[in-house]
């Protein structure tokens, strides 16, 4: 120290309260603990209806083709439903893939990329996903109608 | 070099296990996520690309795929539940092993209704 009196050492008075360290790290962890619980319950409720939906209801799975898509999503509720539950679903899963690579990765390069090339997955997807479900054309021109919904020849 | 930690707090049982079977369930939701919704984008390249995509989704293989897959779902879903009510619920850590044959319960009782629709529209009639 620059001053003389500066020896005189300072110390907290014995009754001052206590004070949390303030953590240098913002909230993040939290925000991400809470998410997952709170998705989670969300993605229950989504992702059974879709399924019994798709896997349950009439012939199942062997009903899927592309004129049942066309169906579900010429409604408006299976378009918010379907977006509602890729957001949150890949929301959830990138952040659960990145709480499991903060665990076992122990390098700091491998970590990094691990985790670049889970962002990478996750942008790409919900991009593509998004404007999937917004660009949609159910009955486009040139297809075959017998590929298309019913409404598409009406 | 980094080595492995000597030593570790795992202890096994209900409680570790739960938490392995969550993580493994979790991972492989996530991966089978990225691949159904670029399976699922085939729909804006033209109908008989999504068609001949979700095909390959409608045979016996790929069918017992689907029921492995709705088994990790289910499993995630009510041991999520399970997590919440241990971190939320008084109780729960109390109760947190019982919790977990009470998600087993629900897990086989889902899947008996679940199989047999699956598994007819897989291998009976259909295509």
């Amino acid at each position: 120290m620059a001053h003389g009196t500066a020896a005189v050492a300072k110390l907290d008075s014995p009754r001052s309260p206590y004070v949390r360290r303030k953590t240098t790290r913002g909230n993040y962890e939290l925000y991400s603990w809470v998410f997952m619980r709170a998705s989670g319950v969300v993605l229950i409720v989504l992702i059974f209806g879709h399924l019994f939906v798709n896997l349950m209801v009439g012939d199942g799975v062997h009903a899927i083709d592309f004129g049942f898509v066309g169906g579900k999503w010429a409604n408006p509720l299976w378009q918010v439903w379907d977006l509602l539950m890729l957001w949150l679903a890949m929301i959830h899963g990138t952040n659960g893939v990145r709480t499991i690579i903060n665990d076992y990765a122990t390098r700091d390069l491998t970590r990094g990329i691990l985790k670049g090339l889970l962002l990478l997955a996750f942008a790409v997807v919900v991009v593509l996903g998004t404007l999937v479900i917004f660009t949609f054309d159910p009955c486009p021109p040139d297809a075959p109608a017998e590929l298309l919904a019913s409404f598409c020849t009406a | 070099m980094p080595t492995a930690p000597a030593g570790t707090l795992y202890r096994g049982r209900e409680g570790m296990w739960s938490w392995v079977a969550h993580r493994v369930t979790g991972v492989l939701i996530f991966f089978f996520l990225l691949v159904h919704v670029l399976d699922t984008a085939l729909v804006r390249v033209s109908p008989e690309a999504y068609n001949a995509a979700i095909g390959t989704y409608q045979t016996p293989i790929m069918g017992l795929g689907e029921a492995g897959l709705v088994a990790a779902i289910v499993f995630h879903a009510f041991n999520g539940i399970r997590i919440l009510l241990v971190d939320f619920w008084a109780k729960g850590p109390k109760y947190q092993k019982v919790m977990l044959w009470v998600v087993v319960g629900l897990f086989v009782v889902t899947m008996a209704g679940f199989l047999p629709r699956h598994l007819m529209n897989v291998f009976g009639g259909g295509h």
